[in-house]
Parts: structure tokens; C-alpha cells; sequence
């Protein structure tokens, strides 16, 4: 989706302002956002790419005037109505300090403390065993599509309908753009494709100057 | 307090509201909502409150810059090491240890007097969790991804890092779940410092690549 999120290339936010010895969480809630969002996620309801998806899906102007943990907090809130673990009406009692039935979720396998250490280790969320052939090999020429799909894409707005080489070839990985979205994973090809400076900004931006970004055999074409 | 306090004590919600003014300060929406979200959690069973405990001080007290700042070291010390990271850089950091969540694959790019690295996330936060620990504000910020990829020079101007005209500035948007580590230049008159001592001078800033390491 065209959201807030999809930030490359904007103007007007100001300078990058970097905080001095910064701690790694700002308030208590932060933590909480933070730990809750990952324990939710090993109850295996959804992948990272719906996760993403869902924080996306904060309205523009809110995403905009809201910090990172905010948005996993609404991400995660979203996420746990969709899926049915907490209803809306739950949310609304403890806000209002109501006594309510809590709906009972059967059945849930949770991430126990002792496992926490094991689990981090070993997270592997997106990589593919399944062997897919590449579309693509390393100095190909490729032309992104110009597509502008409503839901979940990591091919980004400033990099659509650009011509670029494949640089690295990353093997065969789960592809966001159906899993975000709940239409499976698709294993495909991704790969680091690097774009000039003037290709993606014109002939002012720098000669030697380039981004190179990770994608998908379903975002490319040959170009 | 204010006059909206005195509003709260005709208001049925009173209570938990109050309960809820810790410290002087009222709790914010958010505050409140996580608040609200974590008891439902855990009332349902849904999560255990010491695994977000073991969560919260991995990444507070245990997995952070300093992971990254040995590998850099090492790879500067030891050219063989150095192969290995830049050829693969998920099984050279895992030499240490160094594996896991956010980084399921991680490749590390060489900063050299032909080419300077940036690393960004445009789209959300992407950062390697496993030898940098959780991304700082700035880095998830809007300033930074919206101009990392339109304008890194003036972003790396602004932070003090000067890039001649004839060097190329080469960003990483890391748009997978493959993840990006600079392996920023050894300043000089660093010959005689050991390992530990190089680690000490290789920042988190300098691993994106918005920063020199300085003697």
C-alpha cells in the first residue's frame, strides 16, 4: 500500500537528530510494546510480513505523529483483534476498569521463559528450503514493476518502474508481498539489486552514487 | 493537579484512572492501551510474563553494539577472518556466537577509499538485531528514511562524515530479511592497539555507516 511507512525519498522531516548515549528503551511501556509484540508473534497466528503489514496500516497522519513502539503497539492490537485472541470489548474493559468474561483461546502453545534464549538463536522467519529455479542471474539487467498494490509490498514507492542490475543472488525466500497479505509464500528468488543515483533521482544526484535494495523475481522484469 | 483531574473524580472510571497516575504523571493513550494488552496476555495465558522479562533483558543488557564491535575488530586484525565475514557474513558472526532473530542472514559490506556503505530501512526498522542490538530512534525515524536514500550525503554531512565527489556512496535498503553490518576503515595509528582495545573504538554509528571510527 502507498502508506506513510513507504518514507524513501520524502522531503521536509528535518535533520537526523541522534540522541547521545541513548538508552535502549525510553519508558517502561516501551519494553512492554517491544517484549509483547515478540512473545505474540511465537504463538505462530501470523508471520513478520502481517506484522508489518498491520503496523502499516495505521492511518497516515497518525503514523506520522507517532513514535516506533506506537506503532507496534497499534500493530500488535490489530493483529491480536484480527486474529481473534483479544476482542475489542476486552480491550475497552480493562481501559475502563470493568470486570468482563475473558473469551478463552484453546489450545494456544506460548514462548515460556526458559525457551526465550533458544528461540531468539534460532528464529528463522523468512529463508525457504523449497528449491525455485532464479529468474536472474548476477549482472542481469532488470526494470522494476510499476505496480501500486493495496496491501503489503516491500517493493518501494521511489524504486517502481526503475532500471537496475542484480547485484547478489540470496537464494530462495518466503515472498512478503503474498505472506504479508495471507496469500501464502510463494518461495521465490530474492535478490540485492543496485540502482544508479540518477536512475532513481535524476541527473542532478551524484555520478558515483547508488542504493541498492533486496527483491523479489515477482517485482522484476527484464530489462 | 489540573482541572481535568478534577473532572476524572465525577467520572465513573475514576478508579483505574487514578490507579493508574503513578509518579505524578498521568499515563498516556498508549501507556495505557500496552497496559491493558499485557494483562489481557497474560489473564489469558497468552504470554508468560518472565518470558517478556528474559525478552526485555536480552536486548537491554545482553545483545547489543558491542557484538558488532568485535567482529570488526577481529576482521581487522585478522585478514582470514575478514575473508570469511565478507564472503558470509551469517556464518563468520556466528563464529562468535552472534545468530538469530533479525539477522537471518546478514552480509557485511566494506567500507574502502572507493566506496562508503550506509545501511537504512526505508519501509520500517530493519536492523541486525544479532551484532547491533535493537535499532536507535534516529535510525527508525522518518528524517532518516526518508532522506538516507535521496540525499545520504547531506545526512552524512550533517553528522559530521565528509565523502570526496570521486567516492561513491553506496546505500543498503534492506527491503528482506537479509540484513546489513559496515565494516567501517581502521582509522590510523591504530597498529599497536589489541583487540580489545580496537573493539572500544568501533561505535554502533560507525556499523551503519553514518560515522568514521576515530582514534
Amino acid at each position: 500500500m502507498n502508506g506513510a511507512h513507504d518514507l524513501g525519498g520524502m522531503h521536509g522531516f528535518g535533520p537526523v537528530d541522534i540522541e547521545r548515549d541513548e538508552p535502549v528503551f525510553h519508558s517502561d511501556w516501551e519494553r512492554k510494546a517491544f517484549a509483547l509484540t515478540l512473545a505474540a508473534g511465537f504463538l505462530g497466528k501470523w508471520n513478520i510480513d502481517m506484522s508489518r503489514y498491520a503496523r502499516e496500516q495505521m492511518p497516515p497522519a497518525e503514523y506520522l505523529a507517532t513514535s516506533y513502539y506506537e506503532h507496534w503497539a497499534f500493530g500488535l492490537e490489530k493483529l491480536l483483534h484480527d486474529h481473534g485472541l483479544v476482542t475489542q470489548d476486552e480491550v475497552e474493559a480493562r481501559l475502563r476498569g470493568r470486570a468482563q468474561p475473558l473469551k478463552p483461546v484453546p489450545g494456544a502453545r506460548i514462548l515460556a521463559a526458559h525457551d526465550v534464549e533458544k528461540a531468539l538463536r534460532t528464529s528463522r522467519t523468512s529463508k525457504a528450503d523449497e528449491d525455485v529455479a532464479p529468474r536472474y542471474k548476477v549482472r542481469d539487467r532488470v526494470v522494476t514493476r510499476n505496480v501500486h498494490p493495496l496491501g503489503h509490498t516491500r517493493l518501494p514507492r521511489y524504486a517502481r518502474g526503475k532500471r537496475g542490475e542484480i547485484v547478489l543472488d540470496h537464494g530462495v525466500w518466503v515472498f512478503p508481498d503474498t505472506a504479508g497479505n495471507g496469500l501464502g509464500r510463494k518461495p521465490q528468488h530474492c535478490y540485492t539489486v543496485r540502482f544508479t543515483a540518477r536512475e532513481l533521482w535524476g541527473p542532478d544526484a551524484p555520478a558515483p552514487d547508488a542504493v541498492h535494495i533486496d527483491l523479489w523475481d515477482d517485482h522484476l522484469d527484464p530489462a | 493537579m489540573s482541572h481535568e483531574h478534577e473532572h476524572h473524580h465525577h467520572h465513573d472510571d475514576d478508579d483505574d484512572v487514578q490507579e493508574h497516575r503513578e509518579h505524578g504523571a498521568p499515563l498516556t493513550d498508549v501507556e495505557l492501551r500496552v497496559r491493558a494488552l499485557e494483562s489481557l496476555l497474560v489473564d489469558k495465558g497468552l504470554v508468560d510474563p518472565a518470558a517478556l522479562d528474559a525478552l526485555i533483558d536480552t536486548y537491554e543488557t545482553k545483545v547489543g553494539p558491542r557484538n558488532g564491535a568485535r567482529v570488526v575488530a577481529r576482521a581487522w586484525l585478522d585478514p582470514a577472518y575478514k575473508r570469511r565475514l565478507l564472503e558470509d557474513g551469517t556464518a563468520a558472526v556466528a563464529e562468535f556466537g552472534f545468530m538469530g532473530r533479525q539477522s537471518e542472514k546478514l552480509v557485511v559490506v566494506e567500507n574502502t577509499p572507493q566506496v562508503h556503505n550506509v545501511v537504512v530501512c526505508t519501509l520500517c526498522s530493519c536492523y541486525p538485531w544479532a551484532v547491533l542490538g535493537l535499532p536507535p530512534v534516529w535510525y527508525k525515524s522518518a528524517p532518516y528514511r526518508a532522506r538516507a536514500v535521496i540525499d545520504p550525503r547531506g545526512v552524512l554531512e550533517e553528522l559530521g562524515v565528509s565523502v570526496p565527489e570521486s567516492r561513491e556512496v553506496r546505500v543498503w535498503d534492506s527491503t528482506a530479511e537479509i540484513r546489513y553490518m559496515v565494516l567501517p576503515e581502521r582509522p590510523k595509528g591504530t597498529e599497536k592497539l589489541s583487540e580489545e582495545e580496537l573493539a572500544a573504538l568501533v561505535t554502533r554509528d560507525a556499523m551503519i555507516g553514518v560515522a568514521e571510527v576515530r582514534r
